[in-house]
């Protein structure tokens, strides 16, 4: 159900000003933790520094030590393509490339990753410059409520990665071989991108065509 | 989570004299498993220490001819590392029926050997669990527990150790290298690493607080085929009901090794004595001293039949 139009920009209007308190460089200690189990002597917690590129743009945090990259991603630089959606690592919402590499960004936190190259779903490409990956989303209808979609393109784009690179998977016939571009590699490495709508099949399908091969 | 202070250290030494400076830390390296307890206050360290910048991320070979696999190697980097792939295809195998590829990426050697129980009365903060809370007692028993050991448990836990690599590292005989918080080092065997439950769940290895792995050697290869067999409830991205690492030989002499039916990796060398007669007798070894529960005595049979479609597979 789509939400009448104003109801959503205030929505969008208060995440804005959420972010622009944030933009400061600092994400309260609240936004990473709820208030009622914070001890008192929390309150005044130590924050730290850390600086990493994101989407090729540097950034310079102070930040509680708590935050998740995934919160620090979306709360402190108002980047909300990348998703919550277990917060445990078994959904792979929350995918983003680190250093090119893809990773669960609920499951690490910010100040662990200093001078990082950091790539959201805003950073391979934009509404009008879609990264082919989003492109080939969009062609096969490869979501359906579009919520895993960011996660589910990150982890896409960087599947072709693994296989180019040669990294077998749990499928992979022959070790000592380069893995072949299989719907079967497909689906096993994209596995720890869950997809409630099930729009899997047409994944694959965005995903293969992408990779330019008739898997 | 609940509040803690956080440094890096640049070193095995600087990671042991903060160890030994906060008694009270953890480690946290890809931090997939310990963030997800933090998050659920199942763990709530005080002072967390990063051990990403130890330099403890290459594969060197041993003299004796082995490799020398740093703590901080990524599980992906060692599945696909081509000695472990040519050399050593069970553990390249376990590794890769672990997880997802997101979570391999981030995951460590040391870290993945650590993990904690999967078992889900120690990740409900509601439920009665030894492990969680000593002496609380345990919900798993007489509770729901299909997931759970059948052999090795003890009155006060039935919980398994998680772990597919582990079991590799166990069939292939590795040795832990740590640095304790005074700087002594030691070499512990996979065999000794993880405890049975006993009367303390809680106590999982023989590591002392503040204990550093900074590697784990893999002897000389042995050849033979090598499987790793998972056998789960998704056919990917789930952990194991039963799993078989072995290594076959042509004279069909070997050894194996079982996850998900202990609380550490489960080999019996009065097992691999009985690889060459096959499933029924190397299983009989193993099981001698089962005690499945209703709900969980399924994975008797089932780890059987896995490991004879190992046997059959190594046979060619
Ligand atoms: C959704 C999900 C599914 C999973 N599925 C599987 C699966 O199917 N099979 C499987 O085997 N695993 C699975 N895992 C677990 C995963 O393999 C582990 O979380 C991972 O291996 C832990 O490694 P880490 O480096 O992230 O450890 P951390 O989370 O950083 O640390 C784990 C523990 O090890 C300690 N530690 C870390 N490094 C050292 C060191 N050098 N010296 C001493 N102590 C150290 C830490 O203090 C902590 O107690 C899954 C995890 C998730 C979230
Ligand atoms: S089996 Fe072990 S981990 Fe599970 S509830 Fe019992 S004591 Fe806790």
């Amino acid at each position: 159900m789509a939400s009448p139009p104003q109801q959503e920009l205030r929505r969008r209007s208060m995440i804005a000003a959420a972010a622009t308190t944030a933009a400061i460089g600092t994400v309260p200690a609240a936004l990473a933790q709820s208030s009622a189990e914070t001890p008192p002597e929390a309150a005044k917690a130590t924050t730290l520094k850390v600086s990493f590129t994101v989407n090729g743009k540097p950034r310079d945090l102070e930040l509680d030590p708590r935050t998740t990259l995934l919160d620090a991603l979306r709360e402190g630089m108002n980047l909300t393509g990348t998703k919550k959606g277990c917060d445990h690592g078994q959904c792979g919402a929350c995918t983003v490339l680190l250093d090119g590499r893809r990773i669960n960004s609920c499951l690490t936190l910010a100040v662990m990753h200093p001078g990082a190259d950091i790539t959201t779903v805003e950073g391979l490409g934009t509404p009008d410059r879609l990264h082919p990956m989003q492109a080939a989303f969009v062609k096969h209808d490869g979501y359906q409520c579009g919520y895993c979609t960011p996660g589910q393109i990150c982890s896409a784009v960087a599947v072709l990665a693994e296989i180019e690179a040669g990294i077998p998977s749990h499928v992979t016939t022959d070790l000592n071989a380069k893995p072949q571009l299989t719907g079967a590699e497909l689906r096993e490495r994209m596995s720890g991108n869950i997809c409630r709508c099930g729009a899997y099949s047409n994944i694959v399908d965005a995903i293969t065509e992408v990779a330019g091969s008739k898997a | 989570m609940k509040p803690f202070t956080y440094e890096r250290a640049g070193s095995p030494a600087e990671a042991a004299a903060a160890a030994a400076r906060r008694p009270e830390a953890k480690f946290i390296a890809g931090g997939t498993n310990l963030l997800d307890l933090m998050k659920l206050q199942i763990e709530t360290p005080a002072h967390l220490i990063d051990v990403n910048g130890l330099k403890l991320d290459t594969i060197e070979p041993t003299q004796e001819g082995g490799l020398r696999i740093g703590a901080l190697v990524r599980n992906t980097d060692l599945a696909a590392d081509e000695r472990v792939r040519r050399d050593y295809g069970v553990l390249s195998r376990a590794l890769l029926a672990g997880a997802s590829g997101q979570l391999r990426n981030r995951a460590t050697t040391a870290g993945n050997l650590l993990q904690r129980t999967r078992c889900p009365y120690f990740y409900d903060t509601n439920m009665a669990c030894n492990k969680r809370r000593p002496g609380s007692g345990c919900s798993a028993i007489g509770g729901i527990n299909r997931q759970h050991a059948v052999v090795g448990a003890s009155e006060a836990c039935i919980a398994t150790h998680p772990s597919d690599m582990a079991v590799a590292m166990r069939v292939l005989d590795a040795s832990i290298e740590t640095v304790k918080p005074q700087g002594a080092t030691r070499t512990i065997s996979i065999a000794e690493l993880h405890r049975l439950p006993g009367d303390t769940p809680n106590v999982e290895t023989v590591l002392e607080a503040g204990e550093l792995i900074t590697a784990v050697t893999l002897p000389r290869p042995v050849g033979g085929s090598q499987q790793y067999r998972k056998v789960r409830d998704r056919a990917s991205y789930a952990f194991a009901l039963v799993s078989v690492a072995a290594i076959v030989q042509p004279d069909g002499s070997g050894r194996v090794a079982l996850g998900g039916v202990a609380h550490k990796p489960w080999r019996l060398d009065a097992a691999d004595a009985e690889m060459p007669r096959g499933a029924k007798a190397v299983a009989g070894k193993l099981f001698a001293d089962a005690k499945p529960t209703e709900h969980n005595a399924f994975k008797l049979p089932l780890a059987e039949r896995a490991l004879a479609s190992v046997l059959a597979d190594a046979r060619g």
